[in-house]
């Protein structure tokens, strides 16, 4: 061995690397991960992508099945269906994201402050978390939009608001455990300041487990909105989302089936997907929980 | 033990008494009375139906009034069903909502428990994806995407089973229960399944197998008692989401059950009743996380030292 091989430093492998490799191993998180990019692309590009307009009517054509022209078909208004579901899967997406976007600042700051404040404030703000548990939100969130009409921004917030309880919960453990250790001493020692020591020090450590779960909460998310616009409490007409096309699909069933069928199969296959790169980032940002 | 029960019983009351004051207040803040959609009345008409309803009262005094009729069960009359209140509608609803509940919870404990213990006991074969598949497609497939897909295929197309009501077609409450029940088998089924195989490489397991019991009384009894927390635990939530979609379930099959009322009375502006409902709804959904807390502790003693 000669004395230039021992100045070779050895690459280190960090833990983000680490994640990517056994993500990549997992076949069904990379599909899930590959169809959303697929998705959200289209989804960003439906203005220049389709020929139609989402709310272009062409009553005379009516409701058609699949053909050259309409490939999924047409709804009863002789509105193109792949076109209505691309802008619905704009507004899907936009509220999955937006809202877990809202879940993330609240539940991440909340936590943050509860579990580096410790002792007697962090008991209260985590028992004032026990107790919004306990409401029923879904219930709240229905309130709310019949008191304040069905107004977008409120039903992410509200979305958003409901959402970042266990978020909270996640990251003030995280915190609780890592303020103890010795680099968050020698941050204190050097004379940083609380904020630059949640921030630059404690969050970044946390960042594991709160990737997980917002992935997780994303699907949740779509969900709800799906279900609000469904009950008729969420997106209006003639502006498109997954669960307003099922709902209106769900009506007409049983003479156009592919108006019900392409939504649903849209919608469920990008909780799958979602789903699935969930648990590979769970299973590859965690070593530990990964049961097998 | 006790203190714990006494502890949780009295957090729940604060709980209880935000979730009214919220809805309440929120209720009030709504733009328009609840009479300001009707047909032009007379103001004498006006000062009389507000008379009836309290609502010429200060706010404040509304919210005591209100509080004190409550104490004593009553939710007050309902806006839009004249002359009934609405602890009737309650009382007519709720029973086939909890027996809507009661058939899906049970599909999903059947089901759940079954698909999750076969997966745990051969991880990463067959027998675990087909189960695990399953479940994940149950998470996934929304209530408002399955019910109706039920119905086309079941209802409609083969002509098996009836499409909508309660009780009045045998066989019609097969399909919503399934609808109900679907999602929280696949959650049931990932918890059973995560929880069998942390016990499952225990020792206490391997004494049971060393003092010679057969495999399945090693499964059914020494593991699943341990296996099986999770799933208490996620009884109580899983409670409050059944609850919510009954809401759905309800609206697709046009059950008569509180689900549906509540839609209505939230869609009518029923604003006593949407108040009476949602108090009722809450208060369930804390009592229902507060009971499965409790047993959940008491199964499990290792939650039990935080309290003592």
């Amino acid at each position: 061995m000669t004395t230039a091989d021992l100045h070779v430093i050895p690459r280190g492998v960090s833990l983000w690397q680490d994640a990517w490799t056994r993500l990549r191993k997992n076949k069904l998180a990379m599909a899930g991960l590959v169809f959303l990019l697929l998705v959200t692309l289209l989804c960003l590009l439906t203005p220049w992508l389709v020929a139609y307009g989402y709310e272009q009517q062409d009553l005379r054509l009516g409701a058609v099945p699949p053909s050259a022209d309409h490939w999924l078909g047409t709804d009863t208004f002789g509105r193109d269906q792949l076109t209505r579901i691309l802008y619905g899967g704009r507004m899907s997406l936009a509220v999955g994201f937006i809202a877990t976007a809202v879940a993330l600042l609240i539940g991440v700051t909340y936590g943050a402050i509860a579990g580096y404040a410790g002792g007697r404030i962090d008991n209260a703000m985590m028992r004032l978390v026990d107790m919004l548990y306990a409401l029923p939100f879904m219930i709240f969130i229905i309130l709310l939009m019949v008191v304040f009409g069905r107004n977008l921004l409120l039903l992410f917030l509200a979305i958003g608001a409901v959402e970042w309880l266990t978020m909270a919960r996640i990251v003030r453990g995280q915190i609780l455990s890592l303020r103890q250790q010795e680099f968050v001493e020698a941050a204190v020692s050097l004379g940083l300041g609380p904020v630059a020591i949640v921030w630059r020090h404690l969050i970044p450590n946390a960042l594991g487990p709160v990737i997980v779960y917002t992935t997780l909460t994303i699907p949740n998310v779509m969900l709800l909105e799906a279900l609000l616009s469904f009950l008729g409490l969420g997106v209006q007409a003639p502006a498109a989302s997954w669960g307003l096309l099922i709902s209106s699909g769900v009506e007409t069933m049983e003479e156009y089936p592919w108006l019900l069928i392409f939504p649903g199969l849209t919608l469920t296959l990008s909780l799958f997907a979602l789903n699935f790169l969930g648990d590979g980032l769970r299973d590859a940002l965690d070593p530990r929980t990964a049961k097998d | 033990m006790w203190r714990f029960t006494v502890l949780r019983v009295l957090q729940a009351i604060p709980v209880i008494l935000t979730v009214i004051t919220l809805t309440f207040f929120l209720i009030r803040a709504a733009p328009g009375g609840p009479f300001s959609s009707e047909k032009a009345v007379s103001p004498q008409v006006q000062a009389a139906l507000e008379a009836r309803y309290r609502l010429d009262q200060p706010i404040l005094q509304q919210y005591f009034s209100y509080l004190a009729d409550l104490a004593h069960g009553d939710l007050g009359p309902t806006f839009r069903y004249p002359g009934r209140t609405v602890d009737e509608l309650i009382v007519d609803g709720l029973p086939i909502t909890a027996e809507l509940g009661f058939y899906a919870l049970m599909i999903a404990l059947v089901l759940g428990v079954t698909a999750g213990v076969v997966a745990s006991l051969k991880p990463n074969t067959l027998q675990d994806y087909v189960p695990m598949g399953a479940a994940m497609v149950g998470i996934c497939m929304p209530s408002f995407l399955l019910g109706p897909l039920l119905v086309l295929v079941f209802g409609i197309w083969l002509q098996w089973l009836p499409v909508s009501g309660w009780g009045s077609t045998p066989g019609d409450k097969l399909l919503p229960s399934i609808t109900l029940g679907a999602m929280y088998a696949g959650y049931i089924a990932r918890l059973s399944r995560a929880g069998m195989l942390e016990v499952l490489s225990q020792d206490y397991l391997r004494t049971a197998r060393a003092k010679g019991l057969p495999e399945y009384v090693v499964i059914l009894k020494h593991a699943l008692r341990g296996g099986l927390f999770p799933v208490v635990s996620y009884l109580g939530p899983a409670f409050a989401y059944l609850l919510s979609g009954s809401f759905v379930v309800e609206t697709i099959f046009q059950i008569p059950g509180l689900g549906r009322f509540y839609i209505q009375a939230a869609f009518n502006r029923d604003y006593t009743m949407i108040l009476g409902t949602t108090v009722f709804l809450a208060t369930l959904i804390v009592v229902f996380n507060l009971l499965s807390d409790i047993a959940a502790t008491w199964l499990n003693p290792r939650l039990r030292y935080q309290y003592k």
